[in-house]
């Protein structure tokens, strides 16, 4: 069985005793934050990459991948005690897991929604394990004309589930892709828009930029909220399920595992689709749906799975193609390009150790966390106690020592307060930052594949069109836009979410 | 010409000024014989100069933003579309501390720079602001920064001012 010997090489590495301290400091750096509200993952990854400089790149990434799905497993945690969800992808744990706190049944809650998660992790793990390496042969196949196509696809698949106004967030993918050329061209030398200025000549760093419009603008938009919280449940008890709940829960976590798989591979996709869908399903398809709401196991059950299923199955097209799916993929393409790995799929074969590596660390990650976090919910309900005016300070001297140490040079830094007051901007004007990160990421990886189809094509751009694998790309991409524009979809997608 | 949503019309005018500027860097600007701006070489598609990839995103953003921009003039957006009022007290604290930080780290050291940074951000929470509570924040929080990234993950962060007496009488600078 190739798959057993390549998952033992994942484990073989997984367990060595560094890389499982560097996975535990990830996922309860990611639980941290995820019960914070205010801070998420990317600011975190972001302010974390100079410092795993000095790790090896397998123990770095696992580390950084920690802290992802650790903050969608931490965010459920607020969502039930506070009613305030921790990260986006648990705002729909608030609605049913709020109200189970205030029948007195936060454990309860806490308990389905902590197993609930780990199932969905060891699901998504062996997912990732048995359709990685597939896709990434598919990959291999690919000319630089279907992977433009790909990137196009990519990209665009990831504003069409997303939120918001459509044609805002492709202006947003073309600014990133913009902002992305910033910098020496590799092929003419020319250094482009850098004004004169030696700091621009590398480039800007993904850091800087996702500290900036992550971060930064983040706080200020706190700020001019102001906050209000109130802690639920001083005591917490029975957080294991009894036999009753399991069989009520069974289902409902079966369910929202495949929903959360299935969306989590798609762009876009990622946690916080999963976990919304995953709780329209149940609602759909119960017998009683006018317990939602009110307190329904199932309605933390299902969306706490999904959200934990989607965010691993999110590493498959980074893995594979290269491609970030979300921002927070985005990160970690930067973070491996920092420790020299060219994202793609040649990683699977030139790089296994990592590869299975990383996989193997998502199921240690996930047991670490479900060992760790139900003893420990006591501790982070104290957490949320801290006051915002003492945390954001804290961010942001953090984010300003990594924006620093990423090159020693302070002109990162001012950078990274333009790109603030630039995220903030474009915040109040409704448009979302996230697609800017994705495109920053593929701009240099686009333009090079763009020439490469060209080149080989003598200038011809219907190269295109006449590829079947492109082609057929371009043709679902465009289809996705034409079903998100036309009026009677939009309507409907609307009102999901809405929902 | 009344606008029925100011905020897509100033995001479309907002994308299509940076669309313009971009094309216009990557092309150049000539008037009569005076060259504006050089630009880079276009190339042809088969041989693609640098200007050739960033000349063309710069016109989509263009089109895009004119597009929001006209959408922004004809729908009606009601009272969710007005222009957004800028709360420039956290701004300005929030950032300014920022640049600050950026301006004295290497000449006074993190620890010096971090506790200001801490200080100067506090401000900009418009609620409560008490002085106390900052100054053991900032303390607690240089000391944090100190043990953890700079001893801890050896990252070259400055932490004295850059004066060589501090520098030999304190021990730890030197890490």
């Amino acid at each position: 069985m190739e798959l057993l010997n390549n998952l033992a090489l994942g484990f073989s590495v997984a367990l060595t005793m560094q890389n499982i301290m560097y996975c535990f400091i990830g996922v309860m750096l990611g639980t941290m934050i995820g019960v914070l509200p205010g801070i998420g993952p990317i600011a975190t990854i972001s302010m974390l990459l100079p410092a795993t400089f000095v790790l090896p790149p397998v123990s770095a990434l696992i580390m950084l991948a920690g802290i992802y799905y650790g903050a969608s497993y931490g965010g459920s945690t607020t969502a039930i005690l506070v009613n305030l969800p921790g990260e986006v992808s648990s705002v729909v744990t608030c609605i049913d897991g709020h109200q189970m706190a205030k029948q007195g049944m936060a454990g309860k809650a806490l308990g389905v929604a902590a197993l609930g998660s780990f199932f969905a992790g060891c699901v998504a793990t062996v997912l990732i394990a048995a359709f990685a390496p597939p896709l990434a042969e598919l990959a291999l196949k690919f000319g630089p004309a279907d992977y433009f196509s790909l990137m196009v696809l990519g990209l665009i698949a990831a504003v069409v589930l997303a939120h918001g106004s459509l044609i805002k967030a492709i202006a947003m993918i073309v600014l990133g892709l913009l902002i992305g050329l910033i910098g020496t061209d590799v092929n003419s030398g020319v250094a482009r828009y850098s004004f004169g200025l030696p700091e621009l000549i590398d480039g800007i760093g993904i850091g800087t930029i996702a500290m900036g419009t992550f971060g930064f603008s983040e706080i200020i938009r706190n700020l001019e909220k102001g906050e209000s919280r109130e802690v639920f449940a001083k005591s917490i008890e029975g957080l294991l399920p009894n036999w009753k709940d399991i069989k009520q829960c069974a289902m409902p976590v079966l369910r929202g595992t495949s929903l959360g798989a299935a969306l989590g591979i798609l762009p876009g996709g990622g946690p916080t689709l999963g976990s919304f869908s995953a709780y329209t399903l149940e609602k759909k398809v119960s017998d009683h749906p006018e317990r939602f709401g009110k307190g329904a196991i199932e309605g933390v059950a299902a969306p706490e799975s999904a959200n934990n299923a989607a965010s691993q199955t999110s590493f498959i097209p980074l893995l594979t193609l290269g491609i970030p799916s979300n921002p927070v993929m985005a990160l970690m393409i930067g973070a491996m390009i920092i420790h020299g790995i060219q994202p793609g799929p040649q990683i699977m074969t030139a790089k296994p150790d990592l590869f299975w590596g990383m996989i193997a660390s998502m199921w240690v990650g996930n047991l670490l966390l479900v060992i760790l976090n139900l003893p420990l919910i006591g501790m982070w309900v104290k957490l949320l106690t801290l006051q915002y005016r003492f945390l954001y300070p804290a961010i942001l001297l953090f984010c300003c020592i990594g924006v620093y140490s990423i090159s020693n040079a302070t002109m990162d830094v001012y950078m990274a307060a333009l790109f603030g007051f630039i995220g903030y901007t474009f915040l109040k004007l409704d448009c979302e930052p996230a697609p800017l990160l994705l495109g920053f990421v593929l701009g240099p990886m686009m333009e090079e594949n763009l020439r490469r189809a060209l080149l080989l094509s003598r200038g011809d751009p219907t190269v295109f069109f006449t590829r079947p694998i492109s082609l057929t790309l371009l043709v679902i991409s465009l289809v996705l836009v034409v079903i998100v524009v036309s009026p009677a979809i939009a309507r409907k997608r609307e009102e999901a979410f809405q929902e | 010409m009344k606008i029925g949503h100011p905020k897509d019309f100033w995001s479309g005018v907002l994308f299509a000024a940076i669309g313009l500027a971009f094309a216009l860097i990557a092309k150049g600007v000539k008037i009569g014989d005076t060259v504006l701006l050089a630009g880079y070489a276009m190339g042809t598609p088969a041989r693609m100069g640098p200007a050739f990839f960033p000349f063309w995103l710069g016109i989509i953003m263009l089109v895009l933003g004119v597009i929001i921009a006209i959408g922004g003039i004809r729908t009606e957006g009601g009272e969710e579309a007005r222009f957004p009022k800028y709360h420039w007290r956290p701004i300005l604290f929030v950032l300014g501390s920022v640049v600050m930080f950026g301006i004295i780290l290497k000449a006074v050291g993190m620890l010096i720079a971090g506790f200001l940074l801490v200080c100067v951000a506090s401000m900009g929470n418009p609620e409560k602001f008490q002085g106390r509570d900052v100054v053991f924040l900032g303390l607690g929080l240089v000391i944090f920064c100190a043990m953890v990234f700079v001893w801890g993950l050896r990252l070259p962060i400055p932490l004295c001012p850059d004066i060589e007496a501090v520098q030999s009488a304190v021990k730890f600078c030197r890490l």
